[in-house]
């Protein structure tokens, strides 16, 4: 029996007769063309925003593709294959320009004979990197300690190859010096500086330890966390003083891709735990570190990025005593994270003003600490809050990388320009197309940031009922 | 109703005095809200503090487990004396549970997260035992199959037991409820006050702001009336509802029980 219809010749009745049975929705609501009628032609407004934009996909689209793909030459080996003269037809992009110096690109002027060590450089940072990106992976610690604490190390010994000599710094200008003898010379180590490594350690480990009452620590505890932090540096600089027998390459060579993704990774992975630490600085209830933090803030945000480039480079080194020289590149790369955490610090500052007192209330109750509350309640929530902001300033980060151009670092578009001068290509389109590989290669890397972080917020929100 | 086995064996080991407060004074910048409170709970009291709006009864629970500072008098909560020694505080608020009106659960964590959260990292207590007394207290509170859900999926009921649930897991000696049950539906105050009943059975020391007055009448062994900042009243609940002796107190008790 149907029991939704009343009979004929019942009157209309107010209240249901029965249970009603669900029904497919209307066909004029579904299909194609319900969806076209809905989200293209529904309004006059609609319908002219419809027009205007096929109009701009005219326009844009067929040219584009023409002078990329379609007119493109995908072979040849000099600039007698790109020249309309030449082939006789228009010419698009000249792709073998782009094969030809596919090599500098990628290395830069690094020495070719050691271009498999930045090739192992890549392959690490992937393999360390996606497992770390994908949320099913275990050993996620082991896999972020792993990224972030050994893998920098590893990369900076493989890409200039480690051997640093470490001078001496306590016993030498004491007139100890030659009391240390050159064991540790086979092996590569800087003699002179090990044995004053250890009594610092020990120095200040004792310090640490006679001033621990003074703010109501442990002696002992004091003591082992210094050490323990001399421990973990003296691996990282033991990691660099072995000889493992890697030529020396001077960061002046690297270029191209190289010193980009250099440059964007440390900023971005540099900045992110700066940033925080600056915001909590910021908010902080001791003066003075408020008072510092938003000093570094203010006035990292109020100069420009090639400002902090140029005085990097050029003026640094004036006031610098000549003992102490940094590589330039090192330089830029201070400046890059430095400039990138002050923005960083104010994203994450948005988040952190956007928790609610309730929350701090109600992990104080439960009597967490003020630095556990931070770590397990408050910055989570405020983080994943400025997911957007965050992937925002690293996307600016990795399109800004291109400003050490000014301060002669070869990074992408620094060695594609110097291509773009080479008379063997000298094409009407070499450039454009150079250009056009460029966009193509920060697309596809600020494209990729902008979905990870999509895909991260929907699956950081499904705890969201609304 | 059996009491908590486990409950039972804390409550037994607490000091006679839970909580006194001697000569209590608090200011916000020049304005006086708490003036010479004094209050003694012993161990195992169950205290209900009544009075109008901003008379200071929140800010006076607040300040037993430091979340305000009082710049006069002295606390002391099981044996410990709240100075500026932060060490202190995080000691008394370890022996301190406290519910707040709008539950304050960590909306990032799922029921069962944050009721480990604070005995894993502030007790150091092995995960296992963590989960399995967080599952003990869940049932207490009668909500041990949300267990894997996050607050939001939660009414708001569910989440004031969570948050009670929560609290009790760090084994305190004493809890504070700060109006827990008027952020919610009337339908849903009965599951957030019969828990607390059973807490009360169960021989918890007990400090609850509340105008549950159904509530007062059944467990409280003494009733606090606070006006602008003071304890104008204190009697066993009995007493206090029938006699009250301050104008004050008759005119809060006409208006609130109709
Ligand atoms: N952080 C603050 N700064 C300044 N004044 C405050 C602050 N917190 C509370 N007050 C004031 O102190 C007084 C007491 O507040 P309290 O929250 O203790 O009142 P209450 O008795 O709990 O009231 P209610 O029943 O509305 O919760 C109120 O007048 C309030 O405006
Ligand atoms: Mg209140």
């Amino acid at each position: 029996m149907d029991v939704s219809a009343p009979p004929a010749g019942t009157p209309a009745s107010f209240v249901s007769p029965g249970m009603i049975a669900p029904e497919p929705a209307p066909i004029s609501t579904r299909g194609p063309i319900a969806w076209s009628r809905a989200h293209l032609f529904g309004s006059p407004f609609q319908i002219i925003l419809t027009l205007f934009g096929l109009a701009v996909i005219y326009v844009v689209v067929p040219p584009v593709l023409r002078f990329f793909i379609f007119d493109a030459v995908f072979t040849g080996t000099g600039r007698n294959a790109c020249l309309p003269e030449v082939i006789g037809r228009p010419v698009g992009a000249c792709w073998p320009f782009i094969g030809a110096k596919f090599n500098q690109i990628v290395y830069g002027f690094y020495p070719e004979a050691e271009r498999w060590r930045v090739n192992l450089v890549y392959l690490i940072g992937v393999v360390l990197l996606a497992p770390l990106m994908i949320q099913k992976v275990p050993y996620k610690r082991l896999n972020a300690l792993l990224f972030f604490g050994a893998y920098p190390v590893a990369a900076y010994v493989l890409l200039t190859g480690g051997n640093l000599q470490l001078r001496g710094f306590l016993l030498s200008w004491v007139g100890l010096g030659p009391l240390v003898t050159t064991i540790g010379q086979a092996i590569g180590f800087s003699t002179g500086f090990w044995p004053d490594y250890v009594i610092s350690a020990l120095l200040v480990a004792a310090i640490a330890a006679a001033a621990a009452p003074v703010f109501a620590g442990s002696r002992k505890g004091a003591a082992k966390t210094a050490l323990g932090a001399f421990v973990i540096l003296g691996v990282v600089l033991a990691a660099v003083d072995i000889n493992f027998g890697l030529p020396w390459v001077e960061t002046r060579v690297w270029g191209g891709m190289l010193v980009t993704l250099v440059i964007a990774v440390t900023g971005i992975v540099a900045s992110l735990p700066l940033g925080i630490l600056l915001a909590l600085g910021r908010r902080s209830q001791m003066p003075l570190v408020r008072i510092a933090s938003t000093l570094f803030i203010e006035f990292w945000r109020g100069v420009p990025l090639i400002t902090v480039l140029f005085f990097a480079t050029y003026m640094l080194p004036l006031f610098l005593p000549g003992r102490f020289t940094i590589d330039g590149l090192l330089r830029a790369l201070v400046g890059v994270a430095l400039f990138a955490s002050a923005y960083m610090a104010e994203v994450v500052r948005g988040g952190l003003q956007a928790i609610p007192k309730g929350q701090y209330e109600g992990a104080q109750a439960l009597g967490l600490p003020g630095g556990l509350m931070m770590r397990l309640v408050v910055l989570p929530q405020a983080l994943k809050l400025v997911i957007p902001g965050i992937v925002n300033n690293f996307i600016g980060l990795f399109k800004d990388t291109t400003l050490v151009l000014i301060v002669s670092i070869f990074d992408l578009l620094g060695v594609l320009r110097a291509a773009f001068t080479d008379p063997a290509w000298a094409t009407p389109t070499t450039v454009v197309t150079g250009f056009g590989f460029a966009g193509l290669f920060y697309f596809v890397f600020c494209f990729g940031m902008s979905r990870y972080s999509m895909a991260l917020e929907k699956r950081l929100d499904r705890n969201r009922r609304h | 109703m059996s009491a908590d086995p486990i409950l039972a064996a804390d409550a037994a080991q607490a000091p006679a005095t839970a909580v006194e407060l001697i000569g209590v004074n608090k200011w916000y910048g020049d304005f006086h809200v708490l003036r010479d409170i004094n209050l003694t709970v012993k161990r195992g009291e169950r205290i209900v503090v009544c009075g109008p709006s901003g008379s200071g009864k929140s800010t006076m629970i607040r300040c037993i487990n430091r979340l305000e500072e009082h710049q006069r008098g002295k606390i002391v909560v099981d044996g410990i004396e709240l100075t500026n020694d932060l060490k202190r505080i995080d000691e008394v608020r370890r022996e301190v549970g406290m519910v707040f009106q709008h539950f304050n659960l960590f909306p990032h964590l799922t029921i069962l997260e944050n009721c480990i959260l604070a005995p894993t990292w502030v007790r150091k207590m092995p995960r296992k035992e963590a989960e399995d007394l967080a599952m003990h207290f869940l049932a207490k509170v009668k909500i041990p199959e949300q267990a894997g859900k996050y607050p939001g999926q939660l009414s708001g009921g569910q989440q004031q037991r969570v948050a009670i649930a929560r609290a009790l897991c760090m084994r305190p000696r004493i809890m504070l409820f700060d109006e827990p049950t008027s952020a919610l539906d009337p339908e849903m105050v009965k599951e957030v006050l019969e828990t607390m009943v059973s807490l009360a059975e169960d021989g918890m020391t007990m400090l609850c702001v509340t105008h549950e007055m159904g509530f007062a009448r059944q467990v409280a062994d003494r009733v606090i009336f606070m006006d602008a900042g003071q304890i104008i009243e204190m009697n066993e609940p009995n007493a206090f509802f029938s006699n009250p002796q301050h104008e004050r107190t008759r005119l809060f008790l006409s208006q609130i029980l109709h």
